[in-house]
């Protein structure tokens, strides 16, 4: 299996603080890939210099053997690295099927068309209707972002990222904030993602890492801590111990 | 089957907010009658068009891509001083005196200048952009003052004469002439920034100006955008401004200076931004305003303007035109189709 995207020796620091340590991490096309560690482990400033929010202090990202280090998160985007927010980045005014039509034209290159209006393109409409309707979003098509209710939103962000068509997606806490009842939706998206599509997902919710990762990457203090199979990890003494009195690894 | 189908109604949905729809078509036949209700004020009548094709500018610009810009006005000028210099040199004679070359000539250099200030408001929080556009056009304003060699300083440039309109029609004393070239020429220029506003291109102005981070994560060229749309709104206060030095054939230090800016924004804040017809709707109610007040009480007419204001700014979202929208989402949601959230500002 090929490595899609790969760190070396990645280092963030702010101020004195080290958010990222040195980490080197591989992943493999199509992988189902987790990354877990307690509160204020660095996974989300790990995600951001991933994603090109930050940029490191030290140490070089590569996408597809190619080091994108210096590439702005734009360039990033149109490459094929997707990721969505923790906290929802949405364009609340704008309805979902507009919001995909803009992601759609943006990677056809024809987001700065200016004289046919938005929906002249029917292969755009009909791509972006077709993934609004395969993440349940059908019946909201045309309503505001910003009035739906949470859970939705975040299959939009979802939605936002798939558009992208990406090879590598990133999705940050996905369920996070979710009430129960519009979880199983969620998850039933992130089962039905596409097979070649590399997926890290960074959590905090253990039902969620077990049910979907093949591998587990631990981060601790913004270090690598330990990688290795979801049975490896969650039967870890030090993996338990890093956990203790966060969690309990209660699956597998 | 059902979801070919459904993406039929999607794309329906999408093309029937960039058609045009019925209001506009009588607002833009109420304006065209204006030339025959109100005969005797055709000059002010040029003067609102014009007021209203800068706030358009600035509706581009701030309505769409979200950049609060003090520095309008500074195109505007421009504009004027182009088109008038283009004038006198000219002699009233085609090619440089010709109106139409000169608006040509005046949305070029606007666009140019526009073009080389917009990656200044590239960064920075609205204060900076505030800043930035406002010290931009201090420094036009006082080049304009000072080149007094080319300008004429503050005596204004004189001799400026413009040929007649596509050979055929001379300007009158009237301002006949003046009012359907100002009609003409504005809608062009609406008809323009309408088209633009519903292609890809507005709607990812919007996208900007609703989450710049989410916009670049998802490969939207941010920068190139926001100086796409400052450099076309430049242009087009850059006609404006062209507009009022040919009708008027003068163009002096009033029209670069910082309160067309500060007017225009407050007229399209007035009208509501974000909708196209913010400014327009601003201007006619601003200067209907301020000839109904001025007439009541002459001296204190700016006081009672500032409290209209503040209770718009306060109490409603959106100036007149949210207004309009929220009590027809209220009262008569069917009447217009569905209320489309886009244009929310």
């Amino acid at each position: 299996m090929s490595i899609v995207l790969e760190t070396k020796n990645l280092s963030k620091s702010f101020g004195g603080l080290k958010a990222t340590d040195n980490v080197s991490f591989q992943l493999k096309a199509g992988a189902r890939h987790a990354l877990i560690g307690p509160n204020g482990a660095g996974k989300t400033t790990f995600v951001n210099l991933l994603s090109g929010v930050l940029q490191p202090s030290s140490g070089s990202i590569w996408l597809d053997g190619q080091d994108i280090t210096n590439w702005t998160s734009r360039r990033r985007a149109i490459s094929g690295l997707a990721r969505t927010f923790q906290i929802n980045q949405l364009f609340v005014d704008l309805t979902p099927l507009q919001t995909l039509m803009i992601a759609i034209a943006e990677r056809q290159s024809s987001g700065a068309h200016l004289l046919h209006p938005v929906g002249s393109r029917k292969d755009h409409v009909e791509e972006s209707v077709e993934l609004l309707t395969r993440l349940g979003l059908a019946d909201v098509m045309t309503q505001r972002v910003g009035s739906l209710p949470y859970g939705r939103q975040r299959l939009i962000e979802i939605a936002l990222a798939l558009a992208a068509r990406p090879r590598v997606l990133l999705l940050d806490e996905p369920a996070a904030g979710v009430p129960e009842s519009e979880r199983g939706q969620i998850l039933d998206v992130i089962d039905a993602l596409p097979k070649d599509v590399a997926l890290v997902l960074i959590e905090h919710d253990m039902d969620l890492v077990f049910r979907f990762a093949k591998s587990i990457s631990v981060l601790v203090n913004g270090a690598l801590f330990m990688e290795g199979t979801p049975s490896q990890i969650a039967n870890d003494p030090r993996v338990r111990q890093v956990y203790l009195g966060e969690e309990e690894i209660a699956h597998v | 089957m059902s979801a070919s189908h459904s993406a039929q109604d999607m794309q329906q949905t999408l093309l029937k907010q960039a058609r045009w729809k019925w209001p506009e078509i009588l607002f833009w036949l109420a304006l065209a009658s204006l030339y025959v209700l109100f005969p005797s004020k055709l000059s002010l009548l040029s003067e609102i068009l014009i007021l209203a094709l800068l706030a358009l500018s600035i509706d581009l610009v701030l309505g769409f891509a979200g950049i609060v810009t003090l520095g309008q006005g500074a195109f505007f000028g421009l504009g004027a001083y182009t088109a008038a210099l283009m004038g006198k040199w000219g002699m009233g004679t085609a090619p440089l005196s010709d109106p139409l070359i000169g608006l040509i000539g005046a949305a070029l250099v606007s666009g140019l200048v526009g073009f080389a200030t917009s990656f200044l408001v590239l960064r920075g929080s609205d204060l900076t952009r505030l800043m930035v556009t406002l010290g931009v056009a201090l420094m036009i304003e006082e080049l304009a003052n000072k080149l007094k060699w080319l300008t004429g300083g503050s005596d204004g440039l004189q001799g400026v004469l413009i040929a007649p309109i596509l050979g055929n029609w001379d300007f009158d004393i009237f301002g006949k002439v003046s009012f359907v070239y100002c009609y003409v020429v504005v809608f062009v220029m609406f008809v323009i920034a309408r088209q633009f506003m519903h292609a890809p291109f507005g709607l990812s102005l919007l996208a900007i100006k609703g989450n710049p981070l989410r916009a670049r994560a998802i490969g939207l060229p941010v920068n190139e955008r926001l100086v796409m749309v400052y450099t076309i709104a430049a242009m087009m206060a850059g006609v404006a401004g062209a507009l009022l030095a040919q009708t008027t054939q003068f163009a002096s230090l009033d029209m670069v200076a910082f309160h067309r800016s500060a007017d225009a924004l407050l007229i399209l804040i007035f009208g509501g931004a974000g909708y196209l017809y913010g400014g327009f709707v601003g201007a006619f109610v601003f200067r209907v305003m301020q000839d109904v007040l001025g007439n009541i009480t002459p001296q204190y007419w700016q006081f009672w303007l500032g409290i209209v204001l503040l209770l718009l700014v306060l109490f409603i979202r959106g100036g007149l035109l949210g207004l309009l929208r929220h009590l027809r989402d209220r009262y008569a949601p069917n009447l217009m189709g569905p209320p489309s959230s886009s244009r929310e500002s």
